[in-house]
């Protein structure tokens, strides 16, 4: 349903430094308002959570609602302190769990 | 379907009268109201004030189907003075909720953007919880050309 989800993080920043991320991630997010050609509804999949943790602490998440485009976007920030591994991750209705992670060299 | 979503979700946030709400407006869209109710419920009983809080949206879109918007709080996001999260509301699709930012210490600042869809010309809305319990509000009108929620 899903396809490789595409994440921008800066490869380095300074220490105490506020980045941006932008992620991406390939998915109809069918909302559950549109009909077949037969008038009945096809039923919502849509990716209902996403999160970002840093080395393991929770940094930003985001809860979905049907509302949200084809192709969820988000872009937010992150304050960096030292070197490590920002871990995405999008959890569909059908259960599937879509995950990223990008390295960010801190000094 | 859309109803046992809704109360679902409405149960889950202890609300009895926002189930109430999904019950009356079942296979209609929502309205300025449900839009308001919701607000009364994330603020713990009364209006968020203006403030703070700022959105950023088009103000026409030709295609509802993928409408940016961003929104971003003025906060020092340390010591008292934190940002819990950011709800977004759409009060004239078919389900008025659309997205809820949550922002940690490591976030750096209160800020996200994300597309959504609309399905009419509509106000969407924010609003931000801070770490004390205050609430704030910013609303803009957006214009759709074509709506984005299909037939």
């Amino acid at each position: 349903m899903a396809s490789k989800p595409r994440v921008k993080v800066p490869k380095t920043a300074s220490a105490g430094e506020v980045i941006t991320i932008k992620t991406l991630i390939s998915h109809n997010m069918e909302s559950g308002q549109r009909k077949d050609k037969d008038g009945n509804l096809i039923p919502r999949q849509i990716i209902n959570k996403f999160t970002a943790e840093f080395n393991g602490a929770p940094v930003f998440s985001a809860d979905m609602h049907g509302a949200i485009s084809a192709n969820p976007y988000m872009e937010f920030t992150a304050k960096v302190n030292e070197s490590g591994t920002f871990k995405f991750t999008w959890v569909d209705d059908d259960g599937s769990v879509y995950e990223d992670t990008s390295e960010i060299a801190v000094s | 379907m859309n109803m046992n979503r809704r109360q679902a979700m409405a149960m889950s946030a202890g609300a009895v009268v926002f189930a109430a709400t999904g019950l009356a407006t079942t296979g209609a869209l929502a309205s300025a109201e449900d839009v308001d109710k919701a607000m009364m419920e994330l603020a713990g009983g009364k209006m968020p004030e203006a403030g703070k809080v700022s959105l950023t949206a088009p103000e026409i879109a030709e295609n509802g189907n993928t409408v940016p918007i961003s929104v971003e709080v003025d906060s020092a996001m340390a010591d008292g003075d934190m940002v819990e999260s950011i709800t977004i509301y759409a009060d004239g699709n078919p389900n008025p909720d659309v997205v809820t930012f949550h922002f940690t210490a490591l976030s750096g600042t209160a800020m996200a953007a994300t597309r959504m869809r609309l399905a009419k010309t509509q106000n969407v809305v924010a609003v931000a919880k801070m770490a004390d319990g205050s609430t704030f509000v910013d609303k803009k009108e957006v214009k759709v050309t074509i709506g984005g929620c299909g037939g």
